[in-house]
């Protein structure tokens, strides 16, 4: 029996195949998904802001894109993967209102999805595939047996990475 | 210095809770000009929420919901969003425009009734900022709104993750609306940036 396994806002999760994983209704957030397909481990992160640096409070590691990455590798390092297997799917990174002459915060979405790649880049991981930007939210689930991505959004279709 | 919400007070959040009846009551009597019938609207149940369980007071990260967002200048710079379901926004929207209730469809919301939902943004943001401008006697600047229909998760996140970087928790009114049976929950946050909280407890003589 498969569980769906949940990822709030700012929160990341590790599942292990047949179960699922899944997070709801991001918008300018991103969606990370990793997986070493050998040993069917996957994790998703699902990340608010695009670093940790500037940050007065980075108490919750997995809110930013840089360090919810380190967490992640780590995690799932001590599970058993290997980093030269790590594969990666990324969702999210929209823009949900626009205003005539918007201030940076509002491209939040655009500034998140670039930090996800350079840092994914970093650690040598490959992207896979990537569903990033527009105006419109994506409810994922990654499916820790066969590394399908399921994006689903209203309004805008559904579809599989 | 309060940077927090969760490092508030009992008199600081009571403050902030009376403006939000006295806001509440200005916008029921402004709708009703509006919409020449009496809309009750209740006292606003006043919370303090982690980023994370925000989306599920609103009905889960995935429900449909319409958010009217608003860039706040001034002296204590902060940003306002008002969220509903969009069925319920739908039946408010009926009841804005005199409508049978059930005539507006998600399916087919033309310009006229979401302006109707953004003028009605304008009224609840506009009021709420009165009433907080007259307690602290600083000025607030609201923007034009900004609609976005779509799963609350997704409306919510960009607004939050302008705090994110210093702060975990926000500030939400609970208002109903209410005409003849049908009853209409929306959710009001005032979210002011870094620093205004500050200022805002100050002017209202709260801050120790």
């Amino acid at each position: 029996m498969a569980n769906i396994i949940q990822v709030g806002m700012a929160d990341l999760k590790m599942a292990r195949a047949p179960d699922k994983l899944m997070t709801a209704g991001l918008g300018s957030c991103i969606g990370i998904c990793i997986i070493d397909r050998q040993i069917k481990l996957a994790c998703l992160a699902h990340i608010m802001l695009p670093s940790s640096e500037q940050a007065k409070n980075a108490d919750n590691k997995a809110k930013f894109a840089d360090s919810a990455l380190e967490l992640l590798l780590e995690q799932m390092l001590k599970g058993g993967a290997s980093q030269s297997r790590l594969q990666a799917k990324i969702a999210g990174g929209a823009q949900m209102f626009k205003f005539s002459g918007e201030s940076d915060i509002m491209k939040i979405g655009e500034r998140n999805a670039v930090s996800v790649e350079k840092h994914l880049n970093k650690h040598r991981i490959p992207i896979l595939a990537r569903d990033t930007g527009g105006n419109y939210g994506r409810t994922i689930t990654f499916d820790a047996e066969t590394g399908e991505l399921l994006v689903r959004t209203i309004g805008h279709g559904e579809r599989i990475l | 210095m309060v940077e927090n919400y969760s490092e508030m007070s009992d008199i600081q959040l009571d403050a902030l809770k009376e403006i939000g009846n006295i806001g509440a009551g200005n916008a029921a009597t402004a709708l009703a000009q509006m919409v020449k019938a009496k809309i009750d609207m209740t006292v606003p149940k006043v919370k303090i929420l982690p980023f994370t369980e925000v989306p599920d007071l609103i009905g889960g990260p995935d429900l449909h919901v319409v958010g009217i967002y608003f860039n706040v200048q001034g002296q204590a710079p902060s940003n306002i969003l008002f969220v509903l379901d969009v069925e319920k926004a739908c039946l408010l929207i009926d009841m804005l425009l005199g409508r049978i209730i059930g005539e507006t469809k998600v399916e087919t919301l033309d310009e006229m009734e979401m302006s109707a939902m953004m003028e009605l943004g304008n009224i609840l943001s506009a009021t709420y900022l009165n009433s907080l401008a007259m307690f602290t006697n600083l000025k607030f600047i609201p923007s034009v709104p900004a609609l976005g229909i779509d799963m609350a998760g997704a409306v919510l996140d960009a607004i939050l993750a302008q705090f994110g970087e210093v702060a975990d928790h926000v500030l939400v009114l609970e208002t109903e609306f209410t005409k003849d049976e049908h009853d209409v929950v929306g959710h009001f946050f005032l979210l002011p940036e870094p620093g205004s909280l500050d200022t805002i407890l100050t002017a209202l003589g709260v801050n120790f």
